[in-house]
């Protein structure tokens, strides 16, 4: 069976909080094999650690869950789902406004879906109050020897040539 | 974490050795504010040189101590910054009210 995707993965595991940065280090382990950058992969590490807190703090509000990742590559993007089936998002706009936190007693500051925003290139959320919450990342990994492969061997060797 | 508190300054140096996350802020949070409120230090500085990583709980952690030691009478910095750490505080706003500093002795 031939797959739709170059090579993916899926994470399931319990929402306790000490299993955030568990999360975080295998999605950057499996996303290695892009060969990013440093500060992409601390980035990818960031967006996942965020996603997946929201799931374990605000999907099941400390009570025990299961978060679910699927990270999926193709060609040289990452992309990356992370889920609950907890109790959804009223308003998804809202939640995404920078500062806005429904947590502020927990010292939350309403910064997550910003920095995944501005960390990851594309982000998707996907909620249904009472069902869950999915949140879809991509990012592009830009390194140059990824460049000539998407333009592929042959121009690589003509652009030498120039 | 490590704490050192310079009587001489009063300033209550706290090195963050853990990656400062969710998790580790809820345990981090406790024995730093105990810290705080035995000292009431004059200034709190939060050395970030051993920090890997931190995400958006950072940003929760550092103004909620910051909110304490300015109610004892203190004030609160951070130093040793990574990119990223910046970024992050940068984006919500939290370097308005929290100072950088070059190293701890620019704090006093
Ligand atoms: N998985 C989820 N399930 C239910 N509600 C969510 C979920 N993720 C986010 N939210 C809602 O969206 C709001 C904004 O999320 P965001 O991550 O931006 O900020 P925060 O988690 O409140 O604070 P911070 O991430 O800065 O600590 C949350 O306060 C919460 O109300
Ligand atoms: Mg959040």
């Amino acid at each position: 069976m031939k797959s739709l995707y170059e090579n993916e993965m899926k994470l399931e595991f319990l929402s306790k909080s000490n299993n955030e940065a568990f999360a975080r280090v295998t999605v950057a382990a499996f996303a290695a094999q892009l060969d990013p950058t440093i500060e992409e992969l601390s980035d990818i590490k960031t967006a996942v650690s965020e996603a997946v807190t929201n799931c374990i703090i605000h999907g099941y509000e400390n009570t025990e869950g299961i978060v679910k990742i699927i990270a999926r590559i193709f060609a040289n993007t990452i992309s990356i789902e992370i889920s609950d089936t907890g109790k959804g998002i009223e308003n998804v706009d809202l939640a995404k406004q920078p500062l806005y936190t429904s947590k502020g007693d927990l010292e939350r500051s309403g910064m997550g879906f910003t920095i995944m925003e501005s960390f990851m290139d594309e982000m998707q959320v996907e909620s249904v109050l009472g069902l869950g919450t999915k949140v879809t990342m991509k990012k592009l990994i830009k390194k140059p020897e990824n460049i000539e492969n998407i333009i592929g061997n042959k121009s690589k060797i003509s652009m030498r040539a120039d | 974490m490590r704490v050192n508190y310079l009587e001489k300054d009063k300033l209550l140096l706290v090195e963050l050795t853990e990656e400062i996350d969710h998790c580790k802020t809820e345990e981090l949070r406790r024995k730093i504010d105990y810290e705080i409120e035995r000292y009431m230090p004059k200034k709190v500085i939060f050395d970030f040189n051993s920090v890997s990583f931190m995400d958006s709980s950072g940003i929760g952690f550092l103004l909620g101590r910051y909110r304490l030691a300015t109610m004892l009478g203190g004030d609160l910095g951070i130093i040793n910054v990574s990119k990223g750490t910046r970024k992050i505080l940068e984006m919500s706003g939290a370097l308005k009210v929290i100072p950088i500093y070059d190293n701890f002795k620019f704090a006093i």
